[in-house]
């Protein structure tokens, strides 16, 4: 191999284009005669539509085209797909395109109109008058399990799902136990946000029968696939490209977005591109949300604080439909135990239609939540016995020599719940050490003297990552020695041309620069999964690394024949083939290429090399042998039996201010553990990103409802993103415990920053304040709130 | 209904610029949509995030909160005009690679008008004070921590040290 780029931190191969403002984003493709849509969309949580008046968009100049539910037919009439069936939905409910006869949250898209510009297709959109029959809305989970209103008139409880999972007789194991308590722990409402919104862009050829759509998606190839569907089109005439895209974190995994389906079917209508670019007030009311959910705790411990038994209740707000299943409460429901032997552990949840703008995975995906639990149960044991919050947690923890370890559930890919490897121990000591645990004690009580409250927190966690059922790549050697690279899924920020390159750099022996990365374009690799579980590195990576490797084969065998040596002694270095030891002995993979393409047609120079009569070899044998396929390409699969579990330890200091309860982080240290590094510097850029967002989603950011259903802070000005001030320097230590699970031994690494965020502030706080945080996120004034109830 | 037009002429990234539009069009849009410069991206369309920050007389504003008419005449400087005067990254634009400054790269545009604009009055910040100069900027992505490293490294560049 030339100089090896696995684990090297190369700068990403994305940047030049990205700083220079050449990046390519959905509203940045304009192209002649496109047309603009805009929605109308529901003011009201609930209600039934009475009446839809078009006549005074009609005026508009530049106005093309109005659509309502009326006008949709065939499957585009029918609701969404349920993307991800569970047999424990037992009322999944999807929206229409359109509403159709009710609305269900704010937000809801009510009408399409489709003009010469986005100016004007709002204008026309402002003058329809839809004409409403309001109804009660549900907003939150007590009325929704009180079920006084129902969401859906026929789901008579708004339950949308209900799971048990039990491994032992947790209730049997509680009672039975010296010590028992009971909690309750709620995480409120947030959501992605990134910072560019959903978009399509589509561009129907007439001539061909073909649709192109670029869409700001996390999945390319599932939503091409869905939209054949929808729009009754054969797959092949049906392309989706995903150009850059302005981060994701999860809610661009939905699909087919009601205005994904709407603006391909109007530009197959209109015959010209149509485009819609999602304005932040629509992303707020429209797209997804996550995290909200209540949860009631009973745990039986032993003296020393070892679990005997863990039953935990919960209630899920899944918002007005339920698209993507179960994923969000299913994934709390098993990632909830974390590093620990739980004993018995028994989970219910039920999943809650409201009123509000529907539920998704939001980084994370349920795991934050279910940290948060497990975490908070761990501190609270620690103070019921006295000990040392860490001492409880070592007692409980996994040992590396357990691996692999089975939890007895059933994970979020329908698979068991196996943990590959991990050292928990190692991770928890050298957390400690990072953040000086033992010496903090100290600390505290000098800031007390003081008149400072100083507290810390410790946090650890489990993550599933790299989730089946599996990604595909392409690799092919151009006969200039560049290669090529494609799979399937998207990039929303993740320095996919960077690490992929990377892997098939090292597998060919070729410098990084002549690789060239492509994902997410269906005219690229049809076949693709998509990006979300923090897979991409794991199931692409190992992908490409398999295609690379077929590639590097057949490469050696053709420099094998044409320099008559056993490729077995053979080399790739720096994109040339040569006999190990004896360097002049060389042909260059350029050169190999063009082998590899028997031709009639000397098309250009090199070609020459490869036509009938230049290349010699038997007559007697066909020019591409049976088991072979002409070029230096491969086509590679990974499909992993199961997911691979990622872990760390989150420490925090806080400080709290005495008089105005102002919450300050004084540091965060983070101990991570993915397997081995594909390239360190993106690996810490994503647990910086992470942490920053679990920070936002421990102080600052919540999506807050009225009870009439109207979201109270539908804009940035209101709904807290944190800026630089408001998070930490962030003090990192990685662990490698490679995954015995996939060849390149990774697990993933990008939902990781975020997922013991609001578990590890809880615990740094209450120790500042010496009372009980069992709700998050926390501001000052709820925690002044909380030092003014814990004195009465 | 059509609406009235109004002759826009300017001077974006040194090179005179105009085009006729409506007196409501944003800055934003007409210098993505009618001058194709589509690197200053739209991330509120209501002033907080910052990604759409152009440089405009040398002062970063918010191209999204303001009306193309209303600099008729002025000198804005996007990202695209960052780059060195041989065509090559700017030391701003370096600098977010060097040290990972960026990942979806969405805010970067803005973020790299910011610091431009910052180091030509402070060219020697310190770790707060860099922290200081983007806190008016939205990232989704990065946590700020490279950001602030980067505005650090910026600084270096511009100074001439390779470092």
């Amino acid at each position: 191999m030339t100089t090896k780029l696995f684990g090297e931190p190369i700068p990403r191969r994305e940047d030049p284009r990205l700083v220079a403002g050449a990046g390519r984003y959905l509203d940045d493709i304009d192209e002649p005669g496109q047309l603009a849509a805009a929605f109308v969309r529901s003011p009201h949580a609930h209600a039934s539509i009475v009446d839809i008046d078009v006549t005074g968009a009609l005026e508009v100049d530049g106005l093309v085209a109005v659509y309502t539910y009326e006008d949709l037919a065939g499957p585009l009439a029918q609701p969404l797909p349920l993307l991800i069936p569970h047999p424990s939905l037992r009322a999944a409910r999807t929206p229409y395109p359109l509403a159709k006869d009710r609305v269900r949250h704010v937000g809801e898209a009510v009408a399409m109109v489709v003009a010469t510009d986005r100016y004007l297709a709002e204008d026309a959109a402002q003058r329809i008058r839809v004409t409403y029959q309001p109804l009660p809305p549900v907003v939150g989970l007590d009325a929704a399990s009180k079920a006084g209103h129902l969401v859906h008139e026929d789901v008579p409880d708004n339950v949308s799902a209900h799971l048990v999972q039990e491994v032992g007789d947790a209730a049997a194991a509680i009672a039975a136990a010296p010590h028992r308590l009971h909690l309750e722990l709620h995480i409120e409402r947030s959501a992605s946000m990134p910072m560019e919104g959903r978009g399509v862009h589509a561009r129907w050829d007439e001539t061909d029968r073909s649709l192109r759509v670029y869409s700001s998606t996390q999945t390319s190839t599932s939503l091409r696939f869905a939209l054949a569907a929808k729009l009754d089109l054969p797959v092949d005439r049906v392309e989706v490209v995903t150009p850059d895209v302005g981060g994701g974190f999860g809610v661009k995994i939905v699909h087919p977005w009601p205005e994904e389906v709407l603006v391909p079917w109007a530009a197959i209508r209109l015959r010209r591109p149509v485009k819609w670019a999602e304005d932040r007030r629509e992303h707020f009311i429209s797209s997804a949300h996550e995290r909200g959910q209540q949860h009631s705790v009973d745990v039986g411990f032993d003296d020393d604080g070892r679990l005997l038994g863990l039953s935990v209740k919960f209630l899920h707000d899944n918002g007005a439909y339920t698209p993507y299943g179960i994923i969000v409460p299913q994934v709390t429901s098993t990632q909830l135990p974390g590093p620990y032997r739980l004993g018995a552990y028994r989970v219910e949840f039920h999943s809650l239609y409201t009123n509000t703008v529907q539920v998704t995975p939001y980084r994370g995906a349920g795991r934050p939540h279910g940290v948060f639990v497990m975490e908070r149960t761990m501190d609270a044991i620690a103070a019921a016995l006295g000990l040392d919050r860490t001492v409880v947690r070592e007692r409980n923890f996994i040992q590396p020599e357990q691996m692999p370890y089975d939890q007895g559930l059933i994970f979020q890919d329908g698979r068991p719940l196996v943990y590959d490897s991990g050292d928990y121990p190692a991770a928890l000591r050298l957390a400690k050490k990072l953040v000086g645990w033992d010496e903090f004690t100290a600390v505290r009580e000098q800031a007390r003297a003081q008149g400072r409250r100083v507290g810390i927190g410790i946090a650890c966690y489990v993550e599933g990552t790299g989730v089946g059922p599996y990604e595909g790549a392409y690799v092919r050697v151009e006969t200039t020695g560049k290669v090529v690279v494609a799979t399937g899924l998207t990039t929303q920020g993740q320095g996919h041309e960077t690490v992929f390159a990377q892997i098939a750099a090292d597998q060919l022996g070729v410098p990084v620069e002549n690789v060239n990365v492509v994902t997410g374009d269906t005219r690229r690799f049809a076949f693709a999964v998509g990006t979300f579980a923090s897979r991409a590195a794991v199931m692409s990576g190992n992908a490409v690394a398999a295609a690379a490797g077929k590639v590097r084969a057949k490469a050696l065998r053709i420099a094998g024949e044409a320099l008559e040596v056993d490729p077995a002694d053979l080399s790739i270095v720096d994109g040339v083939v040569s006999v190990k030891g004896t360097p002049q002995a060389a042909i260059p993979l350029a050169s190999v290429a063009v082998l590899a393409n028997p031709l009639r047609y000397a098309f250009d120079e090199q070609a020459k090399q490869a036509t009938q009569f230049a290349v010699g070899g038997g007559i007697h044998r066909p020019p591409v042998a049976e088991d072979d396929e002409p070029g230096l390409a491969a086509t590679g699969y990974y499909s992993p039996v199961r997911s691979t579990f990622a872990n760390g330890v989150h420490a925090a200091v806080v400080e709290t201010d005495p008089e105005t309860a102002e919450i300050r982080i004084l540091r965060y240290c983070v101990v991570h553990d993915c397997g081995r590094l594909i390239n360190p510097r993106i690996v810490q850029g994503q647990v910086h990103g992470g942490v920053a967002q679990g920070v936002g989603g421990a102080l600052y950011e919540r999506i807050v409802y009225d009870e009439h259903g109207q979201l109270l802070n539908a804009s940035y000005m209101d709904f807290l993103i944190p800026y630089a001030s408001e998070v930490p320097a962030i003090e990192i230590d990685h662990l490698q415990t490679p995954s015995p699970l996939n060849p390149l031994g990774i697990k993933g690494a990008g939902e990781a920053g975020v997922i013991p965020g609001a578990a590890v502030l809880a615990a740094a706080i209450e120790d500042a304040e010496g009372i009980p945080v069992h709700r998050m996120p926390i501001c000052p004034s709820e925690l002044w709130e909380l030092r003014n109830a814990d004195h009465r | 209904m059509a609406e009235p037009m109004h002759e826009v002429a300017l001077t974006v990234n040194g090179v005179p610029r105009g085009a006729a539009v409506p007196a409501r069009r944003l800055l934003s849009d007409f210098l993505r949509h009618d001058l194709g410069l589509t690197g200053t991206h739209v991330g509120c369309e209501h002033g907080v995030c910052g990604a759409c920050t152009v440089l405009l007389d040398g002062e970063p504003v918010r191209s999204c909160l303001l009306f193309a008419v209303t600099v008729d005449g002025a000198e804005v400087t996007t990202v695209e005009g960052c780059r060195s005067a041989d065509g090559g990254l700017g030391p701003v634009q370096q600098a977010f690679q060097d040290c990972h400054g960026l990942q979806c790269g969405f805010c970067t545009p803005g973020f790299i008008t910011t610091v431009t604009a910052y180091l030509r009055e402070n060219p020697d910040p310190d770790q707060e004070q860099a922290r200081d100069a983007i806190g008016g900027n939205l990232c989704r992505c990065t946590g700020y921590q490279n950001i602030v490293a980067s505005v650090l490294r910026a600084a270096q560049l511009q100074r001439g040290g390779a470092g």
